[in-house]
């Protein structure tokens, strides 16, 4: 079976029955169960997540990417602190990077206070971490290859062409 | 007195459409889930439709050479070498209106009233009348379901006759999404030298295959010089209303289709051009993806065919499937008749494309996969119904 494909197909509808997954991928019912759960196992697929625009909820909510500098330790360079920085909920990506800075983190809060002291109390203090520099998200217009507020685009295709 | 007289007796004697009134009623159903279209969904990809843009933005707007943009006809050279191994210079290369515009001007330039040309049915609509118009004398080779809709040595061995001066192929195929390999060509060879035919390859499909790649008949040398290709920006880049299309043939016969485009057409739009002029360039990725996605749908709509009853082999190329609806009951028009009416989808009866497209329908899988889906449940609900007034 071709894993890419199914991989594929999965991020675009994680919801997919498995006989509409088989019959996209013209394999059998059994075959895509097995792959999807090795996949599931060896943390390929590592979740089946919702893309929410929470601007348009009702509920508070806040996002800042944050560059992080940090000292390397060593034998195992900045794993260590990776580690220390993903145990909090609050984050929700971290990423070693080129550049100035080795981190860059994204977080969410429910107010620019609770992201705040979050930087303040919770990551500026972890040993190793130098010092942070803070990007509040204003608006997000794309997230995870998917436009938030799509402009309707009507097709105008005839039913019926030959 | 009618105004009717006026008309040339070659005009009055193409058949209407048959189908057209089906296909009006469909256009203005409402609610209608149409499996029926001949055009891809995707929007034409956004770097190409900017290009279009820019081109109005400076002013590019003049008439372009009648062979089209220099740039246009090198990049197409550079495309077909690059993905068919068939090797063309600009010399070789004329940009038409689409297809369309190529298929009508070859039929004018090589047929004399009463040379026989060979077309292969199911087939598109278009075909026929521009041969009849052209005056010369349509002869049919009906492909059959059982051999997967290939045109073999001895179906096109029966159609030769000394009147013979063209064979009309268009794999992968509209309707029957049915291919032709290499190996498939290789037996028509000897007939295709010894009658010294032309051969017209409309291969506008194809970038549209799924597993193995489009192998043109251009790419026999031994024969180049009695082949003239047809080819277009509609189906590989998403660009139907942008009516770009071309031919790649023989210098000194395109130096005379030249001369009918010059008068006619003088040159298509600069603006679809030069957008052109990026698809061909840069445009192979987003075929990729498009045919990646292509696939997917085919798959389940094949796969959904099979589980409600329509026994349907998996077709290789284009965006259709033929569907065999014999076991229905119903003829055709019949089944598409009713499955508009009763469950508003709509789909093209076969004999669209042919009185041999009897008993098949088309069924076009250029929607998301959750209109094909909901389609399918669509139609398994209508054999159903069937199924239980037959008995």
């Amino acid at each position: 079976m071709d894993e890419l494909k199914l991989l594929q197909v999965l991020k675009n509808d994680p919801r997919i029955s498995i006989t509409d997954l088989a019959d996209i991928l013209n394999e059998s019912e059994e075959s895509v169960i097995r792959t999807k759960h090795r996949l599931e196992d060896e943390k390929i697929i590592c979740g089946y997540h919702t893309v929410i625009n929470w601007d348009k909820t009702n509920s508070d909510y806040c996002s800042a990417m944050i560059e992080v500098a940090c000292r390397p330790e060593r034998t195992v360079g900045y794993d260590k602190v990776a580690s220390e920085i993903a145990k909090f909920d609050e984050v929700s990506d971290l990423f070693l990077m080129s550049g100035a800075n080795e981190f860059m983190v994204i977080l969410h809060g429910k107010t620019m206070r609770d992201v705040a002291d979050f930087i303040g109390q919770k990551l500026a203090v972890i040993d190793g971490v130098k010092n942070t520099t803070t990007y509040f998200i204003l608006k997000r217009y794309k997230s995870e290859g998917v436009r938030l507020e799509k402009e309707e685009i009507k097709n105008e295709r005839l039913l019926v062409t030959i | 007195m009618s105004s009717k007289q006026y008309l040339s007796k070659r005009v009055l004697n193409i058949p209407p459409s048959g189908i057209r009134k089906f296909f009006d009623i469909a256009n203005q159903m409402e609610d209608v889930i149409s499996l029926g279209v001949g055009e891809v969904d995707f929007p034409t990809p956004w770097h190409i439709r900017l290009e279009g843009i820019k081109a109005i933005q400076d002013a590019k707007t003049y008439y372009t050479s009648n062979r089209g943009l220099l740039e246009l006809r090198k990049g197409i050279c550079d495309y077909y070498a690059r993905r068919f191994n068939a090797y063309y210079n600009v010399d070789n290369c004329l940009v038409t209106v689409g297809a369309s515009e190529a298929i009508d001007l070859v039929m004018r330039a090589i047929v004399d009233v009463g040379d026989e040309v060979i077309i292969l049915q199911p087939g598109y609509v278009a075909y026929a009348p521009t041969i009849s118009l052209a005056g010369g004398v349509v002869k049919i080779i009906e492909l059959k379901e059982e051999e997967n809709f290939k045109l073999t040595k001895e179906k096109l061995a029966a159609a030769i006759t000394e009147k013979t001066k063209m064979l009309f192929i268009n794999f992968p195929s509209n309707p029957t999404g049915g291919i032709m390999s290499k190996e498939d060509y290789l037996p028509l060879l000897p007939l295709i030298k010894e009658h010294n035919l032309v051969v017209l390859t409309d291969e506008i499909y194809a970038e549209l295959t799924y597993g193995k790649k489009h192998f043109s008949i251009a790419a026999f040398e031994e024969i180049k010089d009695q082949v003239i290709v047809i080819n277009g920006f509609s189906k590989a880049y998403a660009m139907t209303g942008w009516r770009l299309g071309y031919i790649l043939c023989p210098e000194e016969i395109l130096d005379y289709l030249v001369r009918i485009h010059q008068y006619g057409i003088m040159c298509p739009s600069t603006i679809s051009q030069y957008a052109g002029v990026k698809a061909i360039n840069d445009g192979d990725k987003d075929v990729v993806l498009h045919c990646d996605i292509f696939e997917q749908r085919r798959n389940l709509l094949v796969n959904g065919l099979n589980r409600i009853g329509l026994k349907t082999a998996m077709p290789e190329g284009a965006f259709y499937v033929f569907a065999n609806i014999s076991s229905t009951g119903l003829n055709s028009e019949e089944f598409c008749e009713q499955l508009l009416a009763n469950q508003r989808v709509a789909v093209v009866p076969g004999t669209a494309f042919g009185e041999c497209g009897e008993g098949f329908i088309r069924i076009s899988y250029a929607y998301s996969l959750p209109e094909i889906k909901e389609a399918l449940q669509r139609i398994e609900k209508f054999i159903q119904q069937l199924k239980s007034n037959g008995k």
